[in-house]
């Protein structure tokens, strides 16, 4: 089977400033990929570049095969419609680091907005899975409520409902810790555990090398918009190889 | 340092200064009020003229006027603001351009001199058509509720454009990713998830602007449009009752204002909705005070 993800040589500039340099990188089906390292080092510009809410300067992305943002014609790419590339991005989950709920909606209108208003699907049989998600990340009584009346915790566990509400195929994590009281952290990393022991495709940028450790499949290290180093969570974090990772880990754990 | 030896603290009591200054301001209030008052008593003003005319037939057919022309006058510049508003955020630049234009020209030109403008159309254009098909004559469809529908309805969507700019900027840009990331076009996550947001900023200029319209429509006067103005206007040439029938309108475009500043006030709360409501305040609202004692 084809990889689900695959990176090529991808090139991002901001203005003059370089920020993905020749990054290449393939995930399959099933697979937990943790990507770590310091601020700036082009993480977060991987997963918004793979999610298309950025454009790329150079490379290829494919999911699932078909290249995104792109439609290849002899040797040169143009680019697709705004509507072609909203349906690409259906495939593809992201939760953001500050959650990003819409607040003049409820929690259940959160999860069916999607599935409902862009994939068209019926709406009872959206409004029964959405419950279920909820009931899933340990939310079921809070479907009526507003996202401002629950706390960081539960925001972001909806976030992640509301992405598992449109079956993605891969699911991105930006930072999804990053801004949470640390007594909330527990709560949003135990349903990312979950759900990667139930098979879900993820890339994960996060700070949390415990996490990185115990659920990944393969830890990716970025420094400068390269991928330095990657390999096993033992390979990478236990006995990390690199003087550079070994570095990062030693000041982070 | 004051001593407290002696003073059972738990029965000071806080005193509450006497306002003086505020007695002595509101009696002069009240003074300038009385002068006011009195010299509108005293005046030559024969008071049951207003009462005569505040609901005769002709009087109330201009208010009509004044409040149908609002309505519609509003109603084109939010659909014109919004439309322009979305087009000058635009990635595309022919779209950015056409938008800035617009609102550069109808915000220059006043809106008396609009409104002359498109009622003497038929000066320069005797007929219309569409594309040589259904000639009509001008003077027959640039009517004065037409000219003044169009002068002040598309002078309002270039202020309307930038209060829709605002509040769109005012909505993090995080929605309209999150709106992405679930599969939206850029024109629906617009629509559906930022537009709605920016209302809670929009609504209150919006007010502001639908007042200012109430009574930018005696503008419409000046066309023979029959509003408020023009309507007193018509009773006071023929019996001279100039200031009675004055104050007459004035009084109702007071009680027009006033309707919409309480509507407003509704508008703001509905789109208010999920906005610093905590889940206490929001079960003491809904909730009778039972359920408020088992909620505790």
């Amino acid at each position: 089977m084809p990889p689900i993800l695959q990176a090529i040589h991808v090139q991002k500039y901001f203005g003059a400033f370089h920020a993905l340099n020749d990054v290449s990188l393939s995930v399959s089906r099933g697979e937990v990929v943790c990507v770590i390292g310091p601020s700036g080092s082009g993480k977060s510009t991987l997963l918004r570049c793979v999610s298309q809410l950025e454009s790329i300067d150079g490379g290829v992305i494919t999911i699932d095969g078909e290249i995104a943002g792109f439609h290849l014609r002899g040797e040169s790419l143009s680019p697709l419609s705004d509507r072609q590339i909203a349906k690409q991005r259906q495939r593809v989950g992201m939760v953001f680091q500050r959650f990003n709920l819409f607040p003049h909606r409820s929690v259940l209108q959160n999860l069916l907005e999607g599935p409902v208003r862009v994939q068209k699907r019926p709406v009872e049989e959206c409004r029964r899975e959405a419950l279920a998600l909820l009931a899933r990340v340990g939310l079921a009584e809070k479907a009526d409520a507003y996202p401002n009346e629950l706390s960081g915790g539960q925001q972001q566990r909806v976030a992640i409902a509301r992405a598992l509400a449109m079956h993605p195929q891969i699911l991105l994590f930006d930072e999804p810790t990053s801004a949470l009281d640390p007594e909330l952290v527990g709560e949003v990393l135990s349903v990312m555990k979950e759900l990667a022991l139930s098979g879900m495709t993820m890339i994960v940028v996060t700070h949390e090398i415990a996490f990185c450790r115990e659920v990944a499949d393969r830890v990716v290290f970025m420094d400068a918009g390269a991928i330095i180093a990657a390999g096993t969570p033992d390979d990478m974090i236990v006995r990390p190889q690199n003087p550079r990772v070994a570095n990062f880990i030693s000041a982070v754990l | 340092m004051q001593d407290l030896a002696g003073v059972d603290v738990q029965k000071l009591r806080i005193a509450r200064p006497v306002a003086y200054r505020q007695i002595f301001a509101s009696i002069l209030l009240f003074a300038v009020l009385a002068f006011i008052v009195h010299a509108f008593w005293i005046g030559a003003i024969e008071w049951h003229y207003v009462s005569d005319y505040l609901f005769s037939p002709p009087i109330l057919k201009g208010v009509g006027g004044t409040i149908v022309m609002t309505i519609c006058a509003m109603i084109v510049g939010i659909l014109l603001g919004t439309i322009v508003a979305i087009m000058r955020m635009s990635s595309n630049a022919v779209l950015r351009s056409a938008a800035t234009g617009y609102i550069w020209l109808f915000r220059g030109i006043p809106a008396l001199l609009q409104l002359l403008l498109w009622f003497n159309l038929a000066l320069i254009f005797p007929t219309i058509s569409f594309f040589g098909f259904f000639p009509v004559n001008t003077v027959n469809v640039m009517t004065p509720f037409v000219a003044a529908l169009l002068g002040l309805g598309i002078q309002q969507g270039a202020y309307t454009a930038e209060v829709v700019r605002g509040g769109i900027l005012s909505v993090d840009r995080g929605q309209v990713e999150a709106a992405q990331s679930i599969g939206m076009t850029k024109l629906r996550a617009m629509l559906t998830i930022v537009l709605p947001q920016a209302m809670r900023v929009i609504v209150p200029p919006i007010g502001n602007e639908t007042i200012g319209m109430v009574k930018l429509t005696s503008l419409a006067s000046v066309i023979q449009y029959s509003e408020v103005l023009r309507t007193v206007g018509d009773v006071y040439y023929a019996n001279s009752r100039v200031i009675e029938l004055l104050i007459v309108a004035g009084i109702w475009y007071m009680v027009i204002v006033t309707v919409l500043s309480i509507g407003q006030s509704y508008i703001e709360k509905y789109f208010s909705r999920g906005w610093g409501r905590t889940p206490q305040t929001r079960k003491a609202l809904s909730a009778g005070p039972a359920d408020a004692v088992g909620a505790a």
